[in-house]
């Protein structure tokens, strides 16, 4: 089998009758020269330090290091819970996924997925959907494997860096992982897990890399929190039978191009974008006199 | 990138943040200096390049690169109270800016002075991900990435030295997976990496240090 190509591990998994985050955890523990448990184990440590990341963050906000920001997942979470949203469940995984990405800059503890400044989204659209669908645990952690195998072949053919890639290749990797572990956990099938990444990924293609004094702080974690939006409309969209006319593994292609043609100025060296914007100079000049 | 990626280098590690080379990166150096210097250490000057020295404040750079000269972990929740920690353990820490020239933007010199009045100059970079490379070590140009256990000796240049360590660690069945050897002269001082598949015993480190052509023996173990 391919187990290169979303498409390959796609076609094995169907062909098995399991899905691809089985298919990823299997492979993973056929390297593994320990007892398989150790495998399961490891990812489950992941995973409650991701729940635990949620609840500190939602209850215990903090101003971040730099102190731009803090306290804005609480608050929409407050918010998610009061009947007047217009986004329904998707803003309560986003509270949690901001939640998490202000923790991140406090200097929490949390997990990367697939970095440090990407690290909200997954968690918030998981711990969202265990309360919704109340899976067993093993179908969560086997949602993490599926996330961990797209994370893969996107590092392998393109970039999970923001410094090489732009912001597509953190944040927009990270949404394309959580959109495809979304529609592995309410029961969709690996292709329509595969079009999620295609759908979710396609629209963060471009998305530069621009922090604000260099700071993990603004706007990561805001891209966060719409990175999770964007994970689970393209999961519903994918879940409701929608097919990405370009496929997944041409879009991570992409992606991995667009990161190459992309300018310095707009790639994690605070020298472009929102990081020049007059009150981001303004941020700039403040850290600078400190 | 074409190398396979296992699951948990995609999720994972787990981690104070808020950034793998700023954060975790940083005390990952600074435990490496910790194990270098072995022993208690009482002033520490650390010397600032590049984007570290740009945005060390923010990251919390300067707090999680005195979190691991104090040996905490890269997801020790007290990283960002290392100073307060430092205050108690009686380490003086201070920041200097600099320029350290042609290296990587993520770079950090450290100076230490240990309660014996030991000194240390250790050069490293943090080079993303939370990977990190030392390249100085007293005055030697190393290559020392903390992903394997490694022996760091400093020896009379002479022949035999090399093959006095190699025969040890080959008697006690540990498998060189790396090893680098520099110098300053031809016949003063040199040092040695190696960088082991096994673990090394103390009593190991003991037996080596005994020989005359040996005045440090350090071992640097796995830094996470």
């Amino acid at each position: 089998m391919d187990w290169n190509t979303l498409k390959g591990l796609a076609e094995e998994a169907e062909k098995q009758k399991t899905s691809l985050g089985n298919l990823v955890y299997r492979g993973e523990t056929e390297d593994y020269d320990g007892p398989e448990l150790d495998i399961y184990e490891r990812m489950k440590q992941n995973w409650l330090v991701m729940k635990e990341a949620v609840h500190t963050g939602l209850n215990k906000p903090q101003k971040s290091r730099g102190g731009m920001i803090g306290g804005d997942g609480a608050k929409l979470h407050i918010y998610a819970n009061s009947q007047k949203t217009l986004s329904g469940l998707i803003i309560e995984g986003v509270s949690r996924s901001l939640a998490v990405a202000e923790l991140n800059a406090a200097m929490g503890k949390i997990v990367a997925a697939p970095t440090a400044g990407s690290s909200g989204i997954l968690p918030g659209v998981l711990t969202m959907l265990e309360e919704k669908l109340q899976p067993e645990e093993k179908k969560i952690i086997m949602s993490l494997f599926t996330a961990a195998g797209v994370g893969s072949i996107i590092a392998q053919k393109a970039s999970l860096s923001g410094a090489e890639g732009g912001c597509q290749a953190e944040c927009g990797s990270a949404a394309a992982m959580a959109a495809a572990a979304a529609v592995e956990l309410s029961g969709g099938s690996p292709t329509q897990a595969i079009n999620a990444v295609a759908l979710s990924l396609k629209n963060n293609l471009g998305l530069v890399c621009d922090p604000v004094a260099g700071l993990v702080e603004v706007p990561c974690a805001k891209r966060n929190a719409l990175g999770a939006a964007n994970a689970l409309v393209a999961a519903d969209m994918a879940l409701a039978g929608i097919v990405s006319v370009i496929p997944a593994d041409e879009v991570i292609l992409a992606m991995g191009n667009i990161g190459r043609i992309m300018p310095e100025t707009l790639r994690e060296t605070a020298k472009g974008g929102l990081a020049q914007t007059p009150t981001g100079i303004k941020w700039q000049e403040h850290f600078s006199k400190l | 990138m074409a190398e396979s990626l296992s699951s948990f280098d995609i999720i994972g590690p787990i981690m104070v943040g808020p950034s793998s080379s700023h954060t975790a990166g940083a005390v990952r150096l600074g435990k490496m200096a910790k194990q270098l210097i072995a022993e208690k250490i009482k002033e520490a000057r650390i010397l600032l390049h590049g984007s570290f020295r740009e945005t060390y404040r923010g990251h919390g750079t300067d707090v999680a690169l005195v979190a691991g000269l104090l040996g905490l972990s890269t997801h020790d929740v007290r990283i960002k109270d290392a100073f307060k920690l430092a205050e108690e353990a009686a380490l003086i820490v201070t920041f200097e800016p600099v320029d350290l020239g042609e290296v990587h933007p993520n770079t950090v010199r450290f100076l230490l002075k240990g309660e014996s009045d030991r000194e240390l100059e250790m050069q490293g970079s943090s080079i993303g991900g939370g990977n990190i490379v030392i390249t100085r070590i007293n005055g030697f140009d190393v290559e020392v990435y903390g992903n394997y256990e490694t022996l760091v000796t400093v020896h009379q240049d002479r022949p035999g030295a090399i093959a006095q360590v190699t025969n040890i660690l080959s008697y006690y069945g540990i498998n060189i997976a790396f090893m680098r050897v520099a110098r300053k002269n031809r016949g003063k001082l040199a040092t040695m990496i190696i960088e082991t598949d096994q673990h090394i015993d103390p009593d190991v480190i003991k037996i080596i240090e005994a020989l005359p052509a040996f005045t440090s023996v350090r071992l640097v173990e796995k830094v996470i």
